[in-house]
């Protein structure tokens, strides 16, 4: 029941919101999303005894069933999604937005889709949940995004709609092969794929792939990423970029390697590959690009790649790290994007070349953007740190040697990530002083938003082992 | 089959009450009560039917199954939706607003004879008594030249296909000697195949085909439907179509079944045709309603899925397909006949002059373009699984989803004018009330078959 509310509170909230004039929507919203993480952070406390599960007839002649479950993975992203959610409320508490109403009612229901991704545990059911958290977001960038949004949203929607449409064909055949009557619990389908012969698994592993590699995105699946975060407004990229992509890696972990084991131990090295060249690539763009918000989402293509690489290396250590990782990333680019956003609000530009000075005229907002950028880079005692050190471990520890290798390509990365990165500290926080629009350093709420994604970063890079413990169990499972 | 008898004698009725009554909206309000009363003797018919066996009725030219009765229940559901939606439009469309109301009884009785038929020569009057009607319903703007062309049109086309239907009938004959659909399955053997029995049933399939609008006999569909008056093109475009389906699955189900082999394939390219050509030209329309013909052309395309499965999933998917499909379709017409302007420009800004018209619009959409929780996905979903499960049409199945896709790009674009671009569409007539209680009710209906579909199965 508790994990329906996970769904339910966002969700009716949200319908509610709808109706609300003025800005008493905002106070809604924040209240709601309070809530949600509060039973997010009850769901995952409860994870340590034994996962909650869910489950009541929905269409049974389709042999589906409505059933969730949060295990540790889940729960975990669960409490992501809640954190996020808030911080985004509270950041933009005092932003002037069209429509308040509109607005955090979408912003609720596409906290509710995700929620949903996070804990079906029934094929049909997340399929439904995968779609209901795109629509929201697709009206959200076309209604309040940038100058070229509705063509860029429309790109990024009829994209991920083609990936979904393969997955669906994917599952399908997949309930068909279950046994007895066709079912898609986790359990039967998983069943049904394992026990697939390899060739069939190769193709229906291309099938489900597309839809995960899209919203992750993978190279060269990714040309819909920087043009649509850089088209949003900086709340809803929130929402793409730490928990969107989320879905497309959570979904490999759940509903694909388990799955298609013959299927990903064929294409793995492929996938690895592919997740090399865009960590390269991501990180060369990204070194040359002046606008924030375009050298973030390349950024992120170049974290979630690595990400991609190690899930597909078939180690338990390095899986383990994934999905520490995926809750580290969330945090840090949370606290990028609101960065980013107090900085156009400040001055009224993301144009890096057109900043500078932030460190003398308004240094609690440097301190915070200089604690951010280094959780982004990995550096011991920050978040960062604990999944990437797991992660690197994982592929060289894995079986295959020319894993090694590719690692040492996607370290690389790593290190042109701390080249663009510090080079936006050094170009906004230090240099010539450009004088802001609306001389003000960071406000009550911005304060708060940041001090919990600062906390969050520093604690869990003192002490992971909350977050090790949540996951420790799954890692094992989907490896085998 | 009471209903068959009712709905002719309220056609009869209606007609008379056009020179007794000379209010039109009182007419309207007879109208509807009598189709209430129509689906409530459906439903009369539909209780006194013992479920699993099939009753015999007028020396066997009719043979009711359960199914046929859901389906005759649910066409006249949608029947009545559509009067309440439309009736005030239908008022507007010409004077003889009765004869309208009339006409529609008669291609009701129509739909029953086609989803009861045991025997060829019911199948043929069926189909006129379906289309009959339909030539006159889409001429019934006599003073607009494109209705008057629509009306032509259809009549050729559709006399031309009904020759080639007589055509394949006789040929069939010939093959098996009877016209019974149920004593041909044991005469019909792919072992000793009757070249005269492949040829028939190819006649039959194209002449079906035409009905359907299925590519390449789909050229008549965008002329008609964008010619016709809107509220009749949303009825020919739902019922109308859903009942062509189900006659022609009755037939290619119960008797062709175990020639399968023969004519899949060529079912198979047609299917792929009609998807590709439905979707593909729909992007390019510059008027929604056109779009919404090319649209309809591309739903046929799935439902020909329905078709090509030959097992028992296909039933529930073309009944499922029918409801989800008509229920959007009446509601985005619906939503359609109150703006002045057809173009995609003419939405623009739609969502701020009347929110409640744009978000069941899009609804509406989503339902046509299979978005999940919606009436749409589910049938999609249906008949999908059919060919899936069939095993041999991975190819079209995939196909198919990419259509798909596409679909959302034009279905998209309204909902794009209608809520990201800024204007002031002109109205036809002010939105009352009942409007849009009656809008929300279809809304429902679309959520409600997305929801729980088994409410709309449970019964076959």
């Amino acid at each position: 029941m508790v994990l329906i509310l996970l769904i339910l509170i966002p969700l009716l909230t949200g319908i509610i919101s709808f109706t609300v004039k003025g800005d008493g929507a905002k106070a809604l919203a924040l209240v709601s999303s309070i809530c949600t993480m509060a039973l997010s952070a009850y769901v995952s406390g409860s994870n340590y005894t034994a996962p909650i599960t869910y489950s009541h007839d929905w269409i049974p002649i389709l042999g589906t069933q409505f059933s969730l479950v949060a295990d540790g993975m889940s729960s975990m992203l669960c409490l992501l999604t809640g954190i996020v959610v808030t911080v985004v409320m509270i950041v933009s508490v005092n932003k002037k937005v069209e429509r308040p109403g509109a607005f955090c009612g979408f912003l609720l229901l596409s906290q509710a889709g995700l929620m949903g991704v996070f804990l079906a545990y029934d094929a049909l059911v997340f399929y439904v949940f995968w779609e209901l958290a795109l629509i929201p977001v697709y009206f959200l960038c076309s209604m309040w995004g940038g100058e070229k949004r509705i063509p860029v949203t429309f790109k990024f929607f009829i994209y991920t709609f083609v990936g979904s449409l393969m997955m669906l064909a994917g599952l399908i055949y997949l309930s068909m092969q279950t046994q007895g009557l066709s079912s898609y619990s986790w359990n039967d389908i998983t069943r049904a794929g394992a026990s697939l012969p390899p060739e069939k698994q190769q193709w229906l592993f291309w099938l489900i792939f597309i839809a995960f590699a899209i919203k992750m995105p993978i190279f060269p699946f990714h040309t819909w990423q920087p043009d649509t975060y850089e088209q949003s407004p900086t709340p809803v990229t929130i929402i793409l970029s730490a928990l969107m992509v989320k879905m497309g890696l959570y979904a490999i972990l759940r509903w694909l390697i388990p799955v298609l084991p013959a299927g990903v131990a064929y294409w793995s090295d492929t996938v690895i590959v592919l997740s090399v060249i865009g960590i390269v690539y991501a990180s060369c763009i990204a070194m040359v690009q002046t606008d924030m918000k375009r050298l973030i989402a390349y950024s992120s293509i170049a974290h979630m790649g690595l990400m991609a690489a190690v899930a597909f290396s078939g180690s338990s250590v390095g899986m383990h790290g994934v999905m520490v990782q995926m809750f580290n990333h969330g945090i840090t680019i949370t606290g990028m994007w609101v960065m980013v956003s107090i900085i156009e609000d400040r001055w009224g530009t993301r144009d890096m070349t057109k900043l500078g000075g932030m460190a003398s005229i308004a240094p609690q907002m440097a301190i915070a953007l200089v604690i951010i950028s280094l959780a982004s880079i990995a550096l011991p005692l920050t978040n960062g740190f604990v999944g990437e050190f797991m992660l690197f471990n994982g592929l060289f520890s894995g079986t295959e040697a020319n894993h090694a290798t590719l690692m040492v390509i996607a370290g690389l990365g790593i290190i042109l990530g701390a080249v663009y990165t510090l080079n936006m500290i050094q170009k906004t926080a230090y240099g010539n002083v450009v004088k802001m629009i609306t001389t003000k350093d960071l406000s009550v709420n911005e304060i708060l938003g940041l001090a919990i994604i600062i906390s969050l970063i520093l604690f869990l890079g003192v002490y992971p082992k909350p977050l090790l413990d949540l996951t420790s169990g799954i890692a094992g499972m989907i490896v085998k | 089959m009471k209903a068959i008898i009712a709905t002719t004698i309220f056609g009869i009725i209606m007609m008379f009450a056009s020179f007794m009554v000379n209010n039109k909206s009182a007419v309207s309000t007879i109208a509807v009560c009598l189709f209430a009363i129509l689906l409530g003797i459906n439903i009369w018919d539909m209780v006194g039917t013992p479920a699993n066996s099939p009753q015999l009725f007028y020396s066997g030219m009719l043979r009711v199954e359960h199914y046929s009765l859901w389906f005759n229940i649910l066409m006249s559901g949608c029947t009545l939706l559509y009067v309440l939606l439309m009736g005030k439009e239908i008022q507007k469309v010409g004077s003889h607003v009765a004869e309208y109301y009339a006409l529609i009884f008669f291609i009701l009785c129509g739909v029953y004879v086609l989803s009861t038929y045991n025997n060829l020569l019911m199948l043929f009057i069926g189909i006129e008594i379906l289309s009959i009607p339909q030539y006159i319903l889409a001429g019934s703007d006599k003073r607009n030249l494109k209705s008057s062309e629509a009306s032509l049109k259809y009549f050729l086309m559709g006399a031309f296909s009904t020759g080639i239907l007589l055509m394949g009938i006789t040929l069939l004959y010939g093959a098996a000697r009877t016209f019974n659909i149920m004593d041909m399955v044991s005469i019909l053997h792919s072992d000793a195949l009757n070249p005269l029995a492949l040829a028939g049933i190819m006649f039959i399939m194209i002449a079906l085909s035409f009905k359907v609008s299925a590519a390449p006999m789909h050229m008549w569909t965008p002329d008609v439907y964008d010619g016709a008056p809107t509220p009749f093109t949303a009825y020919m475009a739902t019922i109308v179509k859903a009942a062509a389906f189900f006659a022609f699955l009755r037939l290619f189900q119960v008797s062709f079944n175990s020639l399968s082999d023969h004519w899949t394939i060529i079912l198979a390219v047609i299917t792929a045709a009609t998807l590709l050509v439905g979707n593909v030209t729909a992007v390019f329309q510059q008027s929604v309603k056109r779009m919404l013909a090319y649209s309809s052309i591309a739903q046929a395309g799935f439902m020909l899925f329905a078709i090509l499965a030959v097992n028992a999933i296909a039933w529930q998917g073309i009944i499922i397909y029918a409801v989800a499909y008509s229920v959007a379709t009446i509601g985005i017409f619906s939503v359609l006949v109150k703006l002045k302007d057809y173009t995609y420009d003419g939405f623009n800004g739609l969502a701020q002059k009347e929110p409640l018209l744009a978000f069941t619009a899009s609804i509406f959409l989503f339902s046509l373009a299979g978005i999940p929780l919606t009436g749409g996905f589910i049938a999609k979903y249906y008949v999908l699984l059919a060919v899936v499960q069939q095993g041999h049409l991975l190819w079209l199945v995939i196909f198919a989803l990419l259509m798909a896709a596409i679909s959302v790009y034009y279905y998209f674009r309204v909902i794009i004018a209608m809520y990201f671009k800024t204007g002031s569409p002109e109205m036809n007539s002010p939105v009352t009330m009942g409007d849009k209680f009656m809008l929300i009710v279809t809304c429902i209906l679309v959520l409600l078959l997305g929801i729980f579909p088994q409410l709309f199965l449970n019964n076959i």
